[in-house]
C-alpha cells in the first residue's frame, strides 16, 4: 500500500494533525459538572468576577453568607477586564462556566450566551411574590439585562441578570480650582456655552487646564457625544440614526461632531488628550491639574483613594440645545449571570437574591462608594454619590436602546471624534466617513 | 516492511511524536482554525455561520485597513533603516576591540528582552506632557539649557514619527546581535588578505564585510519587516492607536477581536501573514539573485 517506510509514517504524522485539527474544531462535551444528572448538588457556589475593588467586600460577603445559610460562596477574581472577558467566553465554549459570572461587553454578547443557552432566565425568580425582586431594583438598572418581545437580537424575552450596583457618567469639577479663578464653587455651568466659558476662565486664571478626559479610550467620547445628541435631536432621532433612518451627515449629528471642535478650538482640553486613558484623566484631575471632568459614579472610589482631601463636585451635561432634554449615560453597573446549566443553580438564585438585599447593598456602598442597584439604600450614600441618585431616572445606554449600532460603526465614530479633537479632521469628514461606514456595513 | 523495522522506525518516530503533536496542537491547528474562521461570521460564542468570502470583501473595503498597514509600513521602513543602520554601526564598534564591549552587548540587549508594554509605558511616561507624564523629557531639555527643544512628543504632528523611534530604539539590539554574530564569524584572514593587496578601510568593508554578511543582512531584513509589521502591544501602550495616527494592523486585529468580530479578525489575519510571507519570500529570492550576480557564495 505505501511505497516506502516513510510514506507509512509521514501518513501516520499527518493523521495524528489532522485528528488533532478535528478534534478542536469540534465542540467539547458539557463537563461532568455542569450536568444536573450527572453530578450530586455540591453546597458551594463559584463566582467570577472582575471587580478588583471590591475582593475583600466580597470575601467578607461570602463569610456572611456561609454563616447565615451553611452554603460556601466562592469569588474568583480575574484581572484586567479583557482577560476576563476572554475567560469567560472560553469557558463558555468549553463548558466550564461558573456557577455565577458577569459578562462585559455589550448587550449584543450578552445576546449571544443567551442563545447559546448558557444564561438562566431570571424572569420567574424576579416575579415570585409580585415581582419582589424585580420591584427592589431601579428600573434602569435592571433594564440593560432584559430583553424585550421582538428585540433586535432575536434573544427569548426575559430578565438575564441582576445588577448588584450601577454607575451614571457626569461632569464633575474641581471646587478649589473654580473659586482660585473667581467663579462660584457652588453653581456649575448650565449650558455648554457657560461650561467652556467657565473653563477657559479658570485656565486663564490658575494655569490650570480646563478639562481633562480619558478620550484615549473611545467609549468616553462615545458616550458624551451620546448624551449632546440626545440634548440636540432627541432619543427618537437617535435611535433611528442606529436603524439606518437618519445619516450621521444630517444637520444635527453635524452640530453633534462641532461641538468638540468647539471644544478643541477653546484650548479647554489638556495636552494629547485624545491619548489619555481614564486612569490617567482620574489622576490627572485628583492632583488638581483640571478644572473639569467627565467621568462616572466610581470615580467617587478613585478619587478618594488617589487624593481624599480632592473638592469636588458632580454636575449634569452642559446642554446644547433647548430642544430636548439631556439623558445621562449609566445604568449600567455591574451585573450577574447565573450559568444555566449550573448544578447550583437554585441556590445559585438565592445568593444573589441575598446579595441584593438592602444589607448586603449597603456594605457594597460603604466598601466601595458605587451606587447601588435597588432602592431603598437612599439614606446611606455618601454625601458625593446621593447627587447622582435623581439621575437613575433619567438615564439612556446602548442596552436599553431597541437596536445597538455595530462595533465598526462606533469604532470610525469614535476615532472621528479623537481626530477632531486631535484638530486633524473636520466635524463634516467625520460625519461623512461614519455614514459611509454604516453605508458600507448595511450593503453587505 | 518486516517487524523489526518497522519497530525500528517506530521507535523513532515515538520521539518525534511529542514534538509533533505539539507541533500540531499549537501551530496547525490554530492555522487550520484561523483559515476556517475567516470564511465565517463568528462572535466566539454563538455558532459560527459560513459568509464566504464576506469578510475578505469588506476588508479590502474598509479604509481604515489601508491606513493600518500605511502605518505599519511607516513603521516598518524607519526600523529598516534607521534601526538597522544604528544596529550596524554599533556592531561593528562592538566588533572591535574596544573597552567595555561586554557591557555594551549586556546593555544593546536588554531592550529587546523587556516586554513591549513596559517599553510603552515607560515611554509614555517620559515623553509624555502633563497629565499622562510627567514632562521628563522636556524637563531634562530645560535643565541642561534645551529647553528651545522642549515640545508635545506624543502631538498629533509627530506622534507617527516618535512611535516609530520608540520601536527602532526598542528592536536594535536583536539586529545588534545578529550583526555582531554574522561579523564574528568573518575570518581575520580575509581582512589580512585584502589589507595586504591594498585594501583601505573602505574597500574592506564594502569588498569584504558587507558581501559575506549578505545573507546576514537579508536575515535581519526580513525579520525586521515581519517583527515591525506585527508589533502592537508597544504602540497601544504608548498611543493607543492615537485616533487611528498610529493604529498598526494587529492593533485593529486586536479591536476586531475585542469586538467578538472573530471571523474578521482572522481575515484580517490571513491576509496579514498572506502579505509578510510574500514580502519575506521576494526578499530571499532578490537577496539570492544578488548573491549570484555578484559570485558570493553563502557561508
Amino acid at each position: 500500500m505505501f511505497r516506502t517506510k516513510n510514506m507509512f509514517f509521514a501518513v501516520i504524522i499527518i493523521g495524528i494533525i489532522i485528528t488533532v485539527s478535528i478534534l478542536g474544531c469540534c465542540p467539547a462535551p458539557q463537563q461532568a459538572a455542569s450536568n444536573p444528572q450527572a453530578k450530586q448538588v455540591s453546597k458551594k457556589i463559584t463566582i467570577w468576577h472582575w471587580m478588583t475593588d471590591r475582593k475583600d467586600t466580597f470575601n467578607e460577603l461570602a463569610k456572611k453568607y456561609k454563616a447565615q445559610t451553611g452554603v460556601d460562596v466562592e469569588f474568583m477574581l480575574f484581572f484586567p477586564p479583557d482577560i476576563f472577558s476572554q475567560k469567560v467566553i472560553a469557558a463558555a465554549r468549553a463548558g466550564n462556566l461558573p456557577d455565577i459570572f458577569g459578562i462585559l461587553g455589550e448587550k449584543k454578547t450578552l445576546g449571544s450566551f443567551v442563545k447559546a443557552g448558557h444564561i438562566l432566565d431570571l424572569t420567574s425568580y424576579m416575579q415570585q411574590d409580585n415581582n419582589r425582586w424585580q420591584e427592589s431594583f431601579y428600573p434602569q438598572t435592571l433594564a440593560v439585562n432584559i430583553f424585550e418581545p421582538a428585540n433586535s437580537y432575536d434573544v427569548m424575552p426575559g430578565i438575564y441578570a441582576a445588577p448588584i450596583d450601577t454607575t451614571v457618567m457626569q461632569f464633575v469639577y474641581n471646587k478649589s480650582i473654580l473659586q482660585e479663578a473667581g467663579l462660584n464653587p457652588d453653581n456649575s455651568p448650565k449650558t455648554l456655552d457657560e461650561f467652556i466659558d467657565y473653563a477657559k476662565k479658570a485656565k486663564e486664571k490658575t494655569g490650570k487646564d480646563g478639562f481633562v478626559c480619558g478620550f484615549g479610550e473611545g467609549w468616553l467620547l462615545h458616550a458624551l457625544a451620546t448624551e449632546w445628541a440626545i440634548n440636540i435631536m432627541g432619543e427618537d432621532k437617535f435611535v433611528r440614526t442606529i436603524k439606518g433612518e437618519v445619516s450621521y451627515t444630517d444637520p444635527d449629528w453635524i452640530e453633534v461632531f462641532n461641538i468638540f471642535s468647539k471644544l478643541k478650538d477653546s484650548s479647554i482640553f489638556v495636552s494629547n488628550i485624545a491619548s489619555l486613558n481614564n486612569k490617567e484623566s482620574e489622576d490627572a484631575f485628583s492632583r488638581g491639574k483640571a478644572a473639569f471632568s467627565f467621568n462616572g459614579s466610581w470615580a467617587v472610589n478613585v478619587y478618594n483613594q488617589l487624593n481624599p482631601g480632592l473638592d469636588y463636585s458632580f454636575f449634569s451635561l452642559p446642554t446644547a440645545s433647548s430642544k430636548f432634554p439631556a439623558k445621562i449615560w449609566g445604568g449600567a453597573g455591574s451585573s450577574f449571570m447565573i450559568h444555566a446549566k449550573s448544578a447550583n443553580k437554585e441556590e445559585a438564585v438565592k445568593f444573589l437574591k441575598w446579595l441584593t438585599q438592602k444589607e448586603q447593598q449597603i456594605v457594597l456602598i460603604k466598601e466601595t462608594n458605587n451606587l447601588p442597584a435597588i432602592k431603598g439604600c437612599e439614606a446611606e450614600l455618601p454625601p458625593k454619590l446621593s447627587v447622582l441618585i435623581a439621575d437613575l431616572f433619567n438615564l439612556t445606554h446602548p442596552n436599553i436602546w431597541p437596536k445597538n449600532e455595530d462595533s465598526r460603526v462606533i469604532e470610525v465614530f469614535d476615532s472621528g471624534l479623537q481626530q477632531i479633537v486631535m484638530g486633524i479632521k473636520q466635524p463634516k469628514d467625520v460625519a461623512q466617513e461614519v455614514q459611509n461606514t454604516k453605508d458600507r456595513l448595511s450593503k453587505k | 516492511m518486516n517487524y523489526s523495522s518497522v519497530k525500528d522506525k517506530a521507535i523513532n518516530f515515538s520521539f518525534v511524536a511529542p514534538a509533533v503533536l505539539i507541533f500540531s496542537i499549537f501551530w496547525i491547528y490554530p492555522f487550520i482554525y484561523t483559515f476556517i474562521l475567516s470564511f465565517q461570521e463568528y462572535d466566539l460564542i454563538s455558532p459560527a455561520r459560513f459568509v464566504g468570502f464576506a469578510n475578505f470583501r469588506e476588508i479590502f473595503s474598509d479604509p481604515m485597513w489601508g491606513k493600518c498597514l500605511y502605518n505599519g509600513g511607516f513603521v516598518t521602513l524607519w526600523a529598516l533603516t534607521f534601526q538597522n543602520v544604528l544596529a550596524f554601526m554599533l556592531a561593528m564598534a562592538v566588533d572591535k576591540v574596544i573597552r567595555c564591549n561586554k557591557f555594551y552587548r549586556v546593555v544593546f540587549f536588554i531592550l529587546p528582552v523587556l516586554s513591549e508594554i513596559i517599553i510603552g509605558i515607560l515611554m509614555k511616561l517620559l515623553l509624555s506632557t502633563e497629565p499622562a507624564g510627567r514632562d521628563v523629557l522636556n524637563n531634562l531639555l530645560s535643565n541642561i539649557g534645551l529647553g528651545a527643544f522642549s515640545q508635545n512628543w506624543l502631538g498629533e504632528d509627530r506622534v507617527r514619527i516618535v512611535t516609530a523611534i520608540v520601536h527602532c530604539w526598542k528592536g536594535f539590539g536583536w539586529a545588534f546581535v545578529i550583526f555582531l554574530a554574522g561579523l564574528q564569524s568573518i575570518p581575520e584572514q580575509l581582512y589580512e588578505a585584502a589589507r595586504i593587496d591594498g585594501a583601505n578601510a573602505w574597500q574592506s568593508f564594502t569588498k569584504v564585510t558587507v558581501p559575506l554578511l549578505m545573507p546576514v543582512i537579508t536575515l535581519i531584513l526580513v525579520l525586521t519587516i515581519l517583527g515591525t509589521m506585527q508589533t502592537f502591544a508597544m504602540i497601544l501602550a504608548l498611543t493607543g492607536g492615537a485616533g487611528g495616527l498610529t493604529t498598526v494592523p494587529v492593533m485593529y486585529i486586536f479591536f476586531h477581536v475585542r469586538g467578538n468580530l472573530a471571523g474578521l479578525a482572522c481575515a484580517e489575519g490571513l491576509i496579514l501573514g498572506i502579505i509578510l510571507v510574500t514580502v519575506s519570500f521576494t526578499m530571499f529570492f532578490v537577496s539570492k539573485l544578488v548573491r549570484n550576480k555578484y559570485g558570493v557564495l553563502s557561508r
